[in-house]
């Protein structure tokens, strides 16, 4: 507000001294303009020259885009035939602008506020803090790294590979740290084992009889499972125990018979087999180093099967780009590069506050809660909103994350209307009666927005 | 366009395509002395002696003594000076392909004194040029990899018709079939200056002794063979889904192999629908590698997520326990595969795409190199490309081939390149064009939209067969406009 003010009065005075400086076009309202001319009795025609420097350069660059981009929405692809508004239709049943909409609105929702708030606190804790410029710089430095190489770099931080993305690494290792990996992954019997699946189990078709010993051909382990596997032995007949041996009935090279202990196949150790009757578990048992496994007599007569737990799937994070998360993901970026820069102008809103305020509220007994709730927050009020117009603005327009970290495959589902407008309007094959309407369109979102913040400026400057 | 560069550049560059002997080598003498220098001299003694052994040499030797003679420091093309001028490249390629490419471009600016600087476009070149030549600064030269799009900006008169010297370089080297894809309407545009053989299975040798399966011929057997592999637990077929275009040459493979060339040209021109029964048997077949279980690395939704190096990547490093047997690319893989320690010939080895139908499909793709600007250096650029000598450069560097058939095949790199090379050269014109590449690029080019993003949606749900020929005639319908 002051520096507002301050303005006001230094381009008064200049135009007092020079008829109008460079400031003078800039503001509107005429009645100023009068003001001045009676003050300083300036003719108009030498406010109008003063004037045309500014008005040529924004009708050229602003007002004439503007124009022409109504104008040209209105025409077809060719940009010959005159479609009227038709463009503007197919804005809203085209499925793929639809989307882009849906996500404009998600962005805007989300990502100003999210930014704002997480900015909010930075400022307010690293002003307590004794190495908060340091923090403050920290937190900062994303601004100053280019919107395409940020989504360059969330593009590797977001691999699917926990090998590679290092939020999936996080991930994986917070999931498998509470949930241990099953011992072969994707492991399955041959089609004509003698085992069906149900559910990601396998179980026999045939029941087991004590002293005839049972063999559970797998196949598809993976090497890197095998660990330190002897080769597998056939289990012997013993009175009064069922007994056999689960081995990975695969030949490296070929050559191996199915169904058959090879001599080189080996033995799967550490593999549960439970003796199933009537749907109960009536025993189980672990298989040893060369794949045997003995369950005692109770087994006798039940269906052996191999729970679902020894196969289930190897972990492997979160499909971060993936349809559902792309957007999400994306915003995540943005905030990363943003937080920063709301912090910044919320920590200079912070410093003008009034310590006086907040050490009365604390004198008269308010926690410090309320005093950020009560206090610290309705006086940084419009600092808030112009952060947060700022950024809503900033983020009606965001392309380049978008358009860099998206893969192909769900390119689609992050799509937004300013990476439609480009897609839409450049290259080969394009539509740029289209690509203007998605433009016009924009404005008419933006201007909103623009209009509130036109408003509380000159709220500002009447006080 | 003005007439003085015209003028000049007949004059400077009548000299290297010539195909009659010594008379050729005389007038050249004469005007080399105009301009004299040394290097010139002896450039111009190689390139009348490598008119000579063209003409006399149909048979073996003649390439041995064509390769002898460029030993000796000499050149098969000439290029005018072209000190001070500035020449921007615009192409697809980076990493190893774009080092690759720098070689090629050094070799010019060293022969012409030119400046070449070499921008990279991404993927979407259709819409980089695009928004270029609608801000008025196009690049000089760019390599569009896709016929469809070389089209689209010869319609919208965005390209300069190849020079006298280009063309009588592409006259010498092309065959017609090549020619005729450089061309719209007649007028000769393009220079293809890197070709691809996308009809290939790279396999990962160490995978396939693991599991004891040989090379498969036919699809069923290709089947039976990934099964195998996978039941010794490696998921054997790597499918880089993250982009696109690797799922459509999946698709034009199996639709050349089992429909048979006339209907894949009808499909391409779009003269039959996506619907069509043809299409429906085509996708069953590519349905029965990826609907079943543990045939794709990573799952369906783990091909989805992978961009095309990692596919390659990832199927030979590892080594005992690589993630991935085979992976279906080009010959341009091998560059990825340089990128590992696998060795291409021993631990990467190569077979012909699987007959689906009869016969073994042979898809190509191609970069074409077309002038943006008519400039003098521009076209004294696209000459370069067209002569052996540029394309020389590039397959001893490794991981491409050239259409250029009078290129001596001792220049590639390593034998399976010069084996897939010598196969497309011989194919003649039997090749059939990459489909999606033909196709408007707003179908068949553009990453989200289109067939691209169809197949996309068909690897995540192949069963889901009748929807996704809906969706891409849907498609087809609205980009070729009928």
């Amino acid at each position: 507000m002051r520096t507002a003010a301050h303005r006001i009065d230094r381009g008064t005075d200049m135009n007092a001294a020079t008829a109008g400086g460079p400031a003078g076009p800039v503001r509107p309202g005429t009645g100023t303009l009068r003001r001045v001319k009676s003050v300083a009795g300036t003719r108009p025609w030498v406010a109008a020259a003063f004037l045309l420097p500014a008005l040529v350069l924004l009708g050229a660059l602003v007002v004439y885009p503007i124009g022409f981009s109504v104008y040209r929405s209105l025409f077809d692809a060719s940009g010959t035939g005159f479609v009227g508004l038709d463009n503007y239709g197919e804005l809203f049943t085209d499925e793929r602008i639809r989307i882009a909409l849906k996500n404009n609105v998600i962005w805007v929702v989300v990502a100003p506020t999210v930014a704002t708030a997480l900015g909010l606190i930075f400022a307010v804790l690293t002003e307590r803090v004794r190495w908060g410029t340091a923090f403050k710089l920290v937190v900062f430095m994303p601004m100053a790294i280019s919107m395409l190489a940020a989504g360059i770099i969330f593009r590797l931080v977001y691999d699917q590979d926990p090998e590679r993305g290092v939020a999936n690494a996080v991930w994986v290792s917070v999931h498998d740290t509470f949930a241990e990996p099953a011992p072969y992954p994707g492991a399955k019997p041959r089609p004509n084992a003698g085992l069906t699946a149900s559910g990601g189990a396998y179980t026999t078709k045939q029941p087991v009889r004590a002293g005839d010993p049972a063999n559970l051909p797998l196949v598809a382990v993976q090497p890197g499972d095998l660990g330190e596997a002897r080769p597998a032995t056939a289990a012997r007949p013993e009175p009064g125990q069922v007994t056999g041996t689960v081995w990975l009935d695969f030949t490296r090279g070929g050559g191996g018979t199915p169904n058959i202990i090879d001599r080189s196949e080996k033995g799967l150790p550490g593999l549960t087999v439970e003796a199933v009757k009537d749907g109960r578990t009536v025993a189980s048992a672990t298989t040893g180093p060369d794949g045997r496994f003995a369950l005692p007599a109770a087994a006798d007569g039940a269906l052996l099967r191999l729970p679902a737990s020894n196969f289930a799937a190897a972990y492997n994070g979160v499909n971060w780009l993936g349809p559902a998360l792309v957007t999400p993901s994306i915003i995540g970026a943005y905030i990363w590069m943003w937080a920063g820069f709301a912090m910044v102008l919320i920590a200079a809103g912070l410093a003008g506050v009034p310590r006086e305020l907040l050490e009365a509220a604390r004198v008269d007994g308010a926690n410090e809660w309320q005093v950020f709730r009560r206090v610290t927050v309705p006086l940084l009020a419009p600092v808030l909103v112009v952060v947060l117009v700022t950024l809503m603005i900033n983020v009606l327009k965001i392309f380049d994350l978008v358009y860099i970290i998206a893969p192909g495959s769900s390119l689609k589902d992050a799509n937004v209307l300013a990476l439609q407008l480009f897609q839409s309007s450049f290259g080969t094959d394009v539509d740029q009666g289209l690509g203007s309407a998605i433009a016009v369109f924009l404005l008419l979102l933006v201007l909103p927005v623009m209009y509130v913040n036109l408003r509380r400026l000159r709220k500002e400057r009447s006080r | 366009m003005g007439t003085s560069r015209t003028r000049h550049t007949t004059a400077r560059t009548a000299t290297p395509g010539s195909t009659t002997g010594s008379t050729t080598g005389g007038t050249a003498a004469a005007r080399t002395r105009a301009t004299a220098t040394a290097r010139a001299a002896l450039a111009l003694a190689a390139a009348g002696a490598l008119t000579l052994t063209a003409c006399s040499g149909n048979g073996g030797d003649g390439g041995k003594s064509e390769g002898s003679g460029k030993e000796s420091g000499g050149t098969s093309v000439q290029l005018p000076k072209l000190s001070g001028e500035k020449i921007q490249v615009a192409a697809v390629w980076t990493g190893p392909e774009r080092a690759s490419f720098l070689k090629v471009l050094d070799e010019f600016e060293k022969r012409t004194g030119a400046t070449v600087s070499y921008v990279p476009t991404g993927d979407d070149m259709a819409g980089f040029i695009g928004s270029k030549v609608a801000g008025g600064g196009p690049p000089d030269i760019a390599f569009p990899p896709q016929v469809g799009v070389l089209r689209e900006f010869a319609r919208k008169g965005w390209l300069k018709p190849l020079g006298p010297a280009a063309k009588e370089q592409l006259a010498k080297n092309f065959s017609p079939g090549w020619r005729n894809l450089g061309a719209y309407n007649g007028t000769e545009y393009g220079v293809y200056y890197k070709a691809s053989n996308k009809s290939l299975v790279w396999y990962n040798t160490k995978a396939f002794e693991n599991a004891g399966v040989a090379e498969p011929k036919d699809w069923a057997e290709f089947l039976k063979t990934a099964q195998t592999i996978a039941d010794s637990g490696v998921q054997p077929v790597s499918v880089g889904g993250a982009d696109g275009w690797t799922l459509t040459d999946w698709f034009e493979n199996v639709y050349l192999s089992q429909a048979g060339p006339e209907k894949y040209d009808l499909l391409a021109q779009h003269k039959i629908k996506w619907t069509d029964p043809s299409v429906t048997k085509a996708l069953t077949a590519l349905a029965q590698l990826y609907g079943r279980p543990g045939l794709l690395t990573g799952g369906n939704s783990g091909a989805l997520q992978t961009q095309f190096p990692t596919s390659v990547t990832q199927t030979f490093s590892g080594g005992d326990q690589p993630k991935a047997a085979m992976v279906s690319a080009g010959d341009f893989a091998a560059t990825n595969i340089a990128q590992t320690k696998a060795k291409v010939g021993e631990d990467a080895k190569v077979f012909p795409f699987p007959a689906v139908g009869s016969r073994s499909p042979v898809v190509t793709g191609g970069d074409a190199a077309v002038a943006l600007k008519d400039t003098k250096g521009a076209q004294a650029l696209l000459t370069f490309l067209a002569s052996t000598d540029a394309a020389k450069i590039w397959a001893q560097a490794g991981g491409y081939i050239s259409p250029n058939k009078e290129l001596d095949k001792a220049a590639y790199a390593n034998d399976t390149m010069r084996e897939i090379a010598t196969a497309l050269i011989k194919a003649g014109d039997d090749f059939r064009f990459d489909m999606s590449d033909q196709a408007p690029a707003s179908f068949g080019g553009k990453p989200g939209q289109g067939e691209w993003k169809d197949l996309q949606d068909f690897l995540k749900n192949p069963k889901d067969i009748a929807g996704t020929q809906k969706k891409l005639e849907q498609d087809a319908a609205k980009a070729y406009g009928s």
